[in-house]
């Protein structure tokens, strides 16, 4: 199955944790979200609990679960949000 | 006005903008850096936004207000960057024609604010130590609605 390099952005107590603010996945064709979020899970299992709570955006929109991924879509995981 | 900046809010250019002789009611609403936190002291507060998204998001929510109270004038400001405790973190302006509306729709506002907007702040003690704030409620969106859930 073919692969792509997706980019992801990350914030606040994720990039500290993780060390970077953009990081490089992966991925193959075909891949949801919540396959997205697997990954993530797999790879850093020291956040597991805040990667469980983040919301995954999608070309800045929240996305579903179940969303599709292509090819230069922006992809940002959300901490649940603290402004105000 | 519906904006993300580093600069101090000018809470009173922020208010004329939504001034109307047709509108008989103003509600300004500030969030302000509060130094006591149940015994735990904040000496400031650090946010970051994801800046298009967040600007995307405030702009839904305006879309809504303009969809639930219709003629109704709004202004948004959200600051970003260092914040001493006292400064002016976040600022909603809404005028209508009858006071009813004008606190409705701001407390809509600000809460669609916190509930949604990709902003985060990190708080900053008296060691000097910063803890991010990240609230265990779910983000609901503006644009999407309830935030989906996993599973």
């Amino acid at each position: 199955m073919a692969k792509w390099l997706a980019q992801v952005q990350l914030f606040a107590a994720l990039r500290e944790a993780i060390g970077v603010a953009t990081l490089e996945l992966e991925l193959p064709d075909g891949c949801t979200v919540a396959h997205l979020r697997q990954e993530l899970l797999r790879r850093w299992p020291q956040v597991h609990s805040l990667l469980q709570r983040c919301a995954i955006a999608v070309n800045q929109h929240y996305a579903a679960e179940h969303q599709l991924l292509s090819p230069g879509d922006e992809i940002a995981l959300i901490p649940p949000v603290s402004g105000g | 006005m519906i904006q993300i900046t580093r600069e101090m809010i000018d809470y009173t250019a922020l208010t004329e903008a939504v001034r109307d002789t047709h509108h008989g009611a103003v509600v300004l609403f500030l969030g302000t850096v509060r130094d006591l936190t149940g015994d735990q002291r904040t000496l400031r507060l650090e946010y970051e936004a994801y800046q298009e998204m967040a600007e995307r998001e405030l702009q839904a929510i305006a879309a809504q207000v303009r969809q639930r109270w219709p003629g109704a004038k709004l202004a948004i400001v959200h600051r970003l960057g260092t914040l001493e405790a006292g400064e002016v973190s976040v600022a909603v302006a809404v005028s209508t024609p009858h006071r009813a509306e004008a606190f409705a729709a701001c407390r809509y506002v600000i809460d669609a604010v916190k509930a949604s907007v990709p902003i985060w702040k990190r708080e900053i003690g008296p060691d000097g130590r910063g803890e991010w704030v990240h609230p265990i409620a779910p983000a609901v969106s503006a644009s999407t609605g309830p935030r989906p859930t996993r599973e």
